[in-house]
């Protein structure tokens, strides 16, 4: 009798008193299989980033975060699957880390109202937002990316391509597919000749592209790779004893773990990036007191300061500010997802808010609009060097061919809204 | 003492030779279709939709399809991902060319022409058998995968290489995309399974069925007792690759709306099928829904165990889950060559005597 009280009492108090509020945000992430090297330093900061938030500041404008993991293993029905088990949680925004499960998850986000971030991966032309309303892929994309690619290699040859040869070693999927037509339609534009090669998931075997690279010469090699297709390529690129500065990777083939299996011959290999790169960073100090120290790093607690580290949690930092965007904008803690929405089509970055954040020069200044969700695009170049096992950064964050890849999203997004009936927003 | 023939008089030949000869087996089927039919639409969610529901009944179609070509007619297939590629990509082509048309016109005409190709790929079997035919059939899985990744019409050059599903209706229904609703996209693949599982069934009870078998159980003596293997094995594969091109294209179409061939398609579907056979029991109709079921809810209730309850690492939780799949797979096979298909059967002969075993 008394326990049936008890029970009764307490289930009027929940019943009455306001739901415990929090702010959910899912982390597809991937901890195992042939992409975990990529995907377990991105999460880790991602985890670590709202973890600090929660503990220094008790969450956004008072409001706790609360993530909610779920391993994908970079597989689209995983992908699928982990969707629908945390949306109905009130999830604020999806940063899946794949291509593959991007594009799943184009349809679903737009058809559900939630915010899809791909930070410099994804569908490059959602970066349209006339035709993606809930899609976003701030602050560069892949056509950035390979854009930003030539011009480095336009800066290094004097700004004459012409008669050259490069050679595109990709991932053979969505996401290394992704710059092709750019890649392309640059080629007509400088005259360089372009030869592709595809690798097959998981890359693990590429004996055959590197033989042809061997055969053919080209003279620089771009590669769209990903997890262990990274170190496979840098390990057969030194054995054909392929000169590594000639050899570029976009932003998701420039970590530590990329380079570090082929040891000192990997020394030159260089990576396009759109972070800051290590350590040195005022918020850092505050992850070591209230996370590292206190033992509540996400994982093993061993990625801080790495490359795919700092990409999450640049792409935590991003959410948070669009939080707060948006909970200025409404007025309210405890937003929703059609909230977060606004808050990420209206947020803006400044050197001072950055400067505030401790992450002063972690990323460009930029502004989302509502035709734009695709940022300024601005792309750096760095390089490894073995023997102190660093990148350096040996070309600022510059901007790319936005002729060009203007010219391409306006005409790959209108195919999409063709396709799906959309008539475009913004007007 | 409720399972057992006695007492159940069949006074006609049709009463005799029904699928479900035992009274309460007959009615526990009609109690499975009418909570599939009628119960289950009404209080499905997306997340049961999509997670659970629908690939259980996609990857059953597809275990029934692989289950004649296998269990039935003998013929070790490992192209099975490589036929769904080719329902999927049929569907899509079909789908973007006539939008006017209902899905389920789609669906078949993808079967169809998923039969048309897997006869082709069938032809080598006339002459080669067992593991040789297996290498043979992985040529197909490796080559479909490759010209769909390789020839731009059939994805209609998209950018991407990928495939993605417009939104189609049946009768006004939306079926494919993402406001289809969960209840109309699961009923949809429910009648797909349950025509599918009907056909099976009965092919496999007639004369179809036991030229197939006689095939699978000694292909020579077949041939002498007059069994033509040409047809036999022609059929086999038609009818099989025409469940898996189903299959195919409800798993493009409806479950995920986006495919990319090599991940989706790739090799290792053809062999999560081949398991759903095989764990399910090779040569039963109920044995590739129990494997479909057994390897589809598996993983997630294993997930859902160990990270929502819990609380461990998800991580952790997907290394443990390839090992458990991976131990219960090993047991099953030892204990139970015969796979979850005959466990039911010694438990219906159990029912026949309970409660007074000899």
């Amino acid at each position: 009798m008394n326990k049936k009280l008890v029970t009764l009492a307490l289930s009027a108090l929940m019943a009455s008193g306001p739901a415990l509020a929090d702010l959910v945000i899912p982390d597809l992430s991937y901890r195992t299989g042939p992409y975990a090297a990529g995907g377990i330093p991105f999460s880790d900061g991602y985890n670590d980033y709202f973890t600090l938030l929660n503990e220094r500041d008790g969450g956004i404008g008072g409001v706790p975060v609360r993530v909610v993991e779920c391993e994908t293993g970079y597989n689209t029905e995983k992908g699928v699957e982990c969707y629908e088990s945390t949306k109905g949680e009130g999830a604020l925004v999806y940063q899946p880390l794949s291509t593959g499960i991007t594009y799943q998850l184009i349809p679903k986000v737009t058809a559900d109202g939630i915010p899809l971030h791909t930070m410099g991966y994804g569908r490059t032309s959602a970066a349209n937002g006339k035709v993606f309303s809930n899609v976003f892929n701030y602050p560069a994309n892949y056509w950035n990316g390979a854009s930003g690619a030539i011009n480095y290699l336009l800066d290094e040859n004097g700004g004459d391509l012409s008669g050259k040869k490069i050679a595109l070693v990709y991932h053979n999927s969505a996401y290394g597919k992704e710059p092709i037509r750019t890649l392309e339609m640059l080629a007509e534009k400088h005259g360089y000749e372009l030869t592709l090669l595809p690798v097959d998931h998981p890359g693990q075997e590429q004996k055959s592209q590197w033989l042809q690279i061997r055969r053919e010469k080209p003279d620089y090699v771009v590669m769209w790779g990903w997890g262990v297709m990274n170190q496979v390529a840098v390990q057969e690129a030194a054995n054909i004893r392929f000169p590594m500065e000639n050899f570029i990777g976009v932003w998701w083939s420039g970590a530590e773990f990329d380079v570090e299996p082929a040891g000192d011959k990997a020394t030159g290999y260089k990576a396009l990036t759109f972070t800051g790169l290590g350590d040195d960073y005022p918020v850092y100090d505050d992850l070591k007191k209230y996370v590292a120290d206190a033992g509540k790093s996400a994982g093993a607690g061993d990625q801080m300061g790495a490359v795919q580290y700092n990409r999450g949690l640049y792409a935590a930092m991003l959410a948070s500010e669009a939080i707060k965007t948006a909970q200025e904008m409404h007025s309210v803690a405890d937003i929703t997802p059609a909230m977060m929405r606004d808050g990420m089509e209206a947020l803006e970055m400044t050197n001072a808010k950055m400067e505030g954040l401790g992450m002063s020069g972690f990323g460009p200044e930029f502004s989302v609009s509502c035709e734009n969700h695709g940022g300024p695009g601005l792309v750096g170049v760095v390089q490894w060097d073995a023997s102190t096992g660093t990148w350096n950064q040996i070309q600022e964050f510059k901007a790319t061919d936005a002729e060009v890849i203007g010219q391409l999203i306006a005409e790959d997004s209108a195919a999409y809204a063709a396709e799906n009936n959309i008539s475009p927003r913004c007007e | 003492m409720f399972y057992r023939e006695a007492g159940d008089f069949k006074t006609s030949y049709t009463a005799d030779s029904q699928t479900f000869p035992i009274k309460f087996d007959r009615y526990r089927y009609y109690v499975v279709l009418a909570v599939a039919f009628g119960i289950i639409p009404f209080i499905i969610n997306d997340y049961w939709a999509n997670a659970l529901l629908l690939p259980f009944l996609i990857y059953a179609i597809a275990a029934i399809g692989l289950n004649i070509l296998v269990g039935y007619c003998g013929q070790v297939s490992l192209g099975t991902g490589g036929f769904m590629a080719v329902g999927a990509y049929a569907c899509y082509k079909l789908m973007t060319a006539f939008p006017d048309v209902s899905m389920f016109i789609h669906v078949l005409l993808a079967g169809g022409i998923t039969a048309i190709v897997g006869v082709l790929f069938g032809l080598p079997s006339l002459r080669i058998k067992g593991f040789y035919l297996a290498v043979a059939t992985l040529a197909a899985q490796f080559f479909l995968v490759w010209l769909f990744n390789r020839v731009p019409w059939f994805y209609n050059y998209s950018a991407s290489g990928q495939i993605n599903a417009p939104e189609r209706d049946v009768f006004g229904i939306i079926i494919t995309g993402p406001n289809a609703p969960a209840w109309a996209t699961y009923l949809f693949c429910l009648i797909f399974l349950s025509f599918c599982a009907i056909i099976a069934r009965n092919l496999t009870r007639g004369t179809t069925g036991r030229t197939w078998m006689a095939i699978r159980d000694m292909d020579i003596a077949a041939e002498i007792i007059g069994v033509n293997p040409l047809k036999a094995k022609l059929t086999a594969f038609a009818v099989s690759s025409f469940f898996v091109g189903i299959a195919g294209a409800l798993f493009f179409a409806v479950y995920l709306g986006a495919v990319e061939v090599g991940e989706v398609f790739g090799i290792q579907k053809s062999f999560l099928v081949l398991f759903m056979v095989i764990i399910g029991g090779l040569g039963s109709i109920f044995g590739s829904f129990a494997g479909a079921a057994f390897l589809v809810l598996l993983p997630v209730v294993l997930k859902v165990v160990g990270v929502d309850v819990l609380g461990w690492p998800t991580d952790i939780v997907a290394h443990l889950q390839l090992v458990i799949v991976g131990a219960l797979i090993i047991t099953f096979l030892i204990l139970e060559p015969h796979g979850l298909a005959q466990l039911w059967r010694v438990a219906k002969e159990k029912l026949r005597l309970w409660p007074f075993p000899h």
